[in-house]
């Protein structure tokens, strides 16, 4: 262990870049609030800090064509004022933490953090969005579920940075709901997301804090798209289809006991979250908003 | 609003707080901002093991750290090893064996705290791991390992009242469980260690008793207690944390050592070990009544874990058990209580301090008698309502104001909340709030009541006298009173009150309250609500004797205007106020233990995601009996407060123990509150002057913590119609899947 700590202070994400490269175990530092409470309880104790604050390229967001990028430092805060379109990602970001924490906070490291508890995470892997990586040479982009490889494991090379995500601007509704002991500033006890992608006749679910990394639910994915009357948002739905959605989703949840909660509450609050989140989205969808 | 002598910002008053604007701006300077120029920075080394024998310690690579100026262990303890509030058995560094996870077994002193941190991991300590004791009942197994050498029981009374076989019709019976709540200042454990040249020590700490600390600091560091002097320094919050001893020696070991000021500050991590916290409890009742409804019998056990130290236990367990047949008249009972030893972190004194384990207990049962004998709530509560002139199961005739009914019926007759449409409000006000979890599916509300009570001051036979010093001089300005006692300002207020004390009895506005510290005799601990009354009383008395000799050197019978030509030279006067005597329980538990009650009633509504166990509580109610209000904004304050820490213990605050060590150490995990958790509080004030106490006054902390879990619990069970005996209650629990 060293007292000492070099920071980085970059001002253009060409300069990032360079440090990153000849830095690689210096850690970048987006809004900080994993970063500095990993290190004031001392699990973290990186060689350097790459301060990725001050970029102007990583604060954007834009569409482009049918699709959305968000820079990987766009905050909470800004998502909740800029981005109402994206209903899901603005509920999962208006429940991430305090006021203060979305002020910091980004999506970006979310992605870092790679935690099963990233309230970000269950919305990106309902878009089906992907992870826009960058290093000196160049860019790639990852499908989320290759990103995130495991409880607190990305698939990001040392010497890369997050540069943001991008998905596929979805047509219809969707929403986030995340269960926590606490009516705000809570860790995800459980944590979902349903989108319905009227273009492409699908119905997708992704559940948070139930398993070590983000898990959709293909099963009940696949069960609910082959029920919906696709070219009629009117038809009715039984409760007896919505309840067997909400059952398939609760078994793909592979929880554990924890401080936060048991395995058996979780899977439970999988599947009452996805009979509501259905049952809203049905809603919606016979409103005409989405045809 | 004036005073008699017309001096505004005497009692009765709303008064803003003196130290109000200086926190509101961040200008106030909390024990965690001490300073001095060339000071060390302490740290702890702490036993991750709950149970285990110390073979061997390395310090070797610690000392050649760098910065580093010492690593102290047991040995180096100059005087007594072991310090406590009520028996002096906790080790001030441990050594041989230890008995809890977080138990500190070494002390580092360094340039940087970066570089005491870093020394103290290196730090080797061989330890024998042994099995923990984490049970209670386990505990009191007669092939339990010891903990200590009297056994595993700290301490064990019984109350025996009329005939505890009578007979009665209906019998209602339960077991009752609370979780390790943490009191949770904001404000972790800080202080600053000064050597002295007369080869003392100046310590300025955040504490809730000076000499009480005083008292255990000095023995240790095998000084005479003239040269150990503490200095208050600015309290972020106690709540019960405070009173046990917990880096003061360590600090003062260190700057003795090494001749250099030392600072230890504790992270939010290290509070949670370095503090005692709440006894989880385990609690059976049984109640007889008559078939309408009026108690004839309770039968009790309870069981309170104390952890692996004495600490404020005997207390706790005597307040529980002797309260445990609620603020009711009742003719017989037989309450058992026991708090026990085990590997579990040390437990002592928070807010309630017993008496809120109890009444969680006792209100359930209330409730079930309520059901078996077909009356409501407040009905049977009503029925046996405790009142002025009847007998405790002590035998203690209660003699001060009881006002058990009034405060049950204006309870119940406060304004309820609206009702809300399930669809159509505010999403963040559905159970589950921030979380989107909800659009109004599957809501119902419940109400639930409870009555309560608590003791005021210190109990059986303890004298926790206070003292106060009053000057009375002239400047300038005009008239100026001073004040000094050893009196904490915890964030309850107590500044402001003594200040509105001087004024209504001096007449005078400008007031001053200096820096409490040891020079000045005890005030005694600002804890078990009593610091209104006892130092309150104390700046009264000495106050009054200022006043004699101003109307003395006036001549007058009333205080002179313009005062200023009597104060030269200035007036002073030292008095100390005392309680009434209380005395200790016989074997049977009879006896006259307590000094003062203050009851309180509480009506809680809620409403529960039946689906989810998700729950926002909407409104709570609370009548209390303040005696008088001497700044009502403070009492309603403090109720404000009071329910909040109750509603954390009804639905999230737990400390998680897996074999003896906490899981979530840290806000992360540890929940409080949020403003989306507590709702608005509807605060009546019930005022009966109590004969016996400056100004009628009762003290305010602590009725509202009481009884607010057991209502907030009762509430759910009216929404659910689930059994929950255990608070906090879990979501799981309130949708049955445990
Ligand atoms: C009080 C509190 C409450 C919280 N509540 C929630 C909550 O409700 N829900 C939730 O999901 N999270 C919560 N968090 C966690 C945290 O706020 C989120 O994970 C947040 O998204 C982290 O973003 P950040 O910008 O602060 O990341 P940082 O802490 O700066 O970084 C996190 C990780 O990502 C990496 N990183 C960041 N940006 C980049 C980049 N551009 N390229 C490469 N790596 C990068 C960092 O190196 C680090 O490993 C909470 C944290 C706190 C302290």
């Amino acid at each position: 262990m060293r007292s000492e700590m070099d920071v980085y202070v970059p001002r253009t994400l060409d300069e990032a870049l360079q440090q990153k490269s000849a830095h690689p175990d210096a850690i970048s530092l987006a809004g900080g609030t994993d970063v500095m409470v990993e290190i004031n309880f001392g699990r973290l104790r990186p060689a350097g800090i790459i301060d990725l604050t001050r970029i102007p390229e990583l604060r954007e967001w834009r569409r482009e064509d049918s699709h959305l990028f968000l820079g990987a430092g766009v905050t909470y805060s800004r998502i909740v004022r800029e981005l109402a379109d994206f209903v899901p990602l603005v509920q999962a970001s208006r429940s991430v933490g305090s006021p203060q924490i979305r002020n910091r906070g980004t999506v970006g490291g979310n992605l870092g953090t790679a935690s099963p508890a990233g309230d970000a995470l269950p919305v990106l892997a309902a878009y089906d969005a992907e992870v826009v990586l960058q290093n000196r040479r160049g860019t790639r982009s990852l499908p989320w579920h290759t990103f995130l490889q495991g409880p607190k494991k990305t698939a990001m090379a040392p010497d890369e940075l997050i540069r943001g995500t991008r998905w596929q601007v979805v047509n219809g509704p969707g929403s986030f709901s995340k269960i926590g002991t606490r009516n705000a500033m809570v860790i995800a006890v459980a944590g979902l997301c349903l989108q319905v992608d009227q273009d492409a006749r699908q119905v997708r679910v992704a559940l948070g804090s139930v398993g070590p990394t983000i898990l959709r639910a293909p099963e009940a994915e696949r069960f609910i798209a082959e029920r919906l009357t696709w070219d009629d948002p009117g038809a009715p739905v039984t409760d007896e289809v919505v309840a067997e959605f909400a059952e398939l989703v609760g078994r793909a949840a592979k929880p554990i006991d924890d401080v936060r909660g048991t395995a058996r509450y979780r899977v439970h609050g999988c599947t009452v979250l996805a009979g509501r989140a259905l049952r809203w989205a049905l809603e919606e969808r016979k409103a005409f908003k989405w045809l | 609003m004036k005073t008699k002598t017309g001096v505004r910002g005497g009692i009765g008053q709303s008064v803003r707080r003196v130290d109000g604007v200086p926190k509101v701006k961040g200008e106030f300077e909390y024990a965690s901002d001490l300073r001095r120029d060339g000071m060390l920075w302490g740290e702890t080394v702490r036993s991750p093991h709950p149970h285990a024998r110390i073979k061997a310690i390395d310090i070797r690579a610690a000392l050649e750290s760098p910065g580093v100026r010492a690593v102290l262990l047991a040995g180096d303890v100059p005087g007594k090893k072991t310090y406590g509030l009520d028996a002096q058995d906790q080790p001030v560094l441990a050594w041989d064996v230890v008995r809890f996870a977080g138990e500190p077994v070494a002390l580092v002193a360094a340039e940087q705290p970066e570089q005491a941190k870093q020394a103290a991991t290196k730090i080797v300590v061989d330890y024998e791991v042994l099995s923990p004791v984490t049970e209670m009942e386990a505990a009191l197994q007669a092939d339990a390992p010891k903990l200590h050498p009297q056994g595993n029981v700290v301490r064990q009374l019984r109350v025996i009242h009329g005939d505890p076989e009578a007979e009665a019709e209906v019998w209602v019976e339960g077991t009752y469980e609370t979780g390790m709540q943490d009191q949770a200042p904001l404000g972790p454990e800080a202080g600053l260690a000064v050597p002295a040249e007369d080869g003392g020590v100046d310590l300025y700490i955040a504490t809730q008793w000076l000499h009480a600390d005083l008292e255990q600091i000095a023995p240790c560091l095998n000084l005479p207690p003239e040269k150990v002097r503490l200095n208050l320094s600015g309290v972020g919050g106690a709540f019960g944390a405070r009173e046990d001893v917990s880096m003061q020696i360590h600090a003062c070991m260190l700057a003795l050592r090494t001749q250099r000021p030392v600072k230890i500050a504790y992270g939010r991590q290290e509070s949670f070990y370095g503090h005692v916290h709440r006894h989880p409890s385990r609690i059976w009742m049984r109640h007889g009544a008559t078939r309408d409804g009026k108690l004839i019998n309770v039968q009790a056990k309870l069981l309170v874990d104390g952890g692996a130290y004495t600490s404020t236990s005997p207390a706790v367990i005597g307040n529980a058990t002797t309260f445990a047949a609620g603020p009711y008249a009742v003719p017989n009972a037989r309450l058992e209580g026991t708090a026990v030893f085990t590997n579990n972190p040390p437990c002592g004194a928070m807010r309630g301090f017993g008496a809120v384990q109890a009444c969680f207990a006792y209100e359930a049962q209330m409730d079930k008698l309520a059901r078996a004998v077909n009356l409501h709530p407040i009905e049977v509560r009503l029925k046996n309502a405790l009142k002025t002139g009847d007998v405790l199961p002590t035998g203690q005739r209660v003699t001060g104001a009881a006002p058990v009914r009034d405060l049950l019926s204006r309870c119940a007759a406060l304004p309820m909340p609206p009702a809300e449409s399930p669809l159509d409000r505010d999403r963040m006000l559905i159970p589950g709030g921030a979380g989107n979890v909800g659009h109004g599916e599957a809501l119902t509300r419940g109400v639930g009541f409870a009555a309560g009570y608590k003791n005021l001051a210190y109990s059986e036979g303890f004298d926790d006298s206070s003292e106060a010093w009053v000057r009375l001089s002239v400047d300038q300005e005009g008239p100026l009173a001073e004040v000094k006692t050893a009196a904490v300002d915890v964030g309850q207020g107590l500044d402001t009150i003594v200040t509105q004390v001087v004024r209504t009895e001096l007449g005078v506005q400008r007031v001053l309250v200096r820096q409490p510290d040891t020079a000045i005799g005890s005030a005694g601990s600002s804890s078990a609500s009593r610091q209104t009354m006892m130092t309150g009383g104390a700046v009264q008395l000495a106050c009054q004797a200022v006043r004699d000799e101003v109307l003395r050197r006036a001549g007058t019978s009333i205080i002179p205007d313009p005062l200023d030509e009597y104060l030269r030279p200035p007036i002073e006067a030292t008095r100390v106020f005392r309680h009434r005597r209380t005395g200790k329980l016989d074997a049977d538990g009879q006896g006259d233990p307590h000094v003062s009650f203050a009851f309180g009633a509480a009506r809680a509504v809620v409403e529960v995601d039946t689906e989810l166990g998700l729950v926002r509580v909407v409104q709570l109610a609370v009548s209390q009996d303040v005696g008088r209000a001497l700044n009502p904004q403070s009492v309603r304050g403090q109720i404000e407060g009071g329910s909040a820490q109750g509603l954390g213990l009804a639905l999230m605050e737990e400390i998680e123990l897996k074999d003896g060590k906490i899981r979530n150490a840290s806000f992360t995990d540890y929940l409080l509150p949020t403003i989306l958790d507590m709702p608005p509080v509807v605060s009546d004030l019930v005022e009966e002057p109590e004969p016996g106490l400056p100004y009628g006054a009762k003290g305010v902390g602590e009725p509202s913590t009481v009884v607010v879990p057991a209502a907030i619990v009762a509430a759910l069970r009216a929404a659910t119609g689930r059994e929950l005996p255990r608070a906090p209650v879990k979501p799981d629990e309130l949708v049955g899947i445990r």
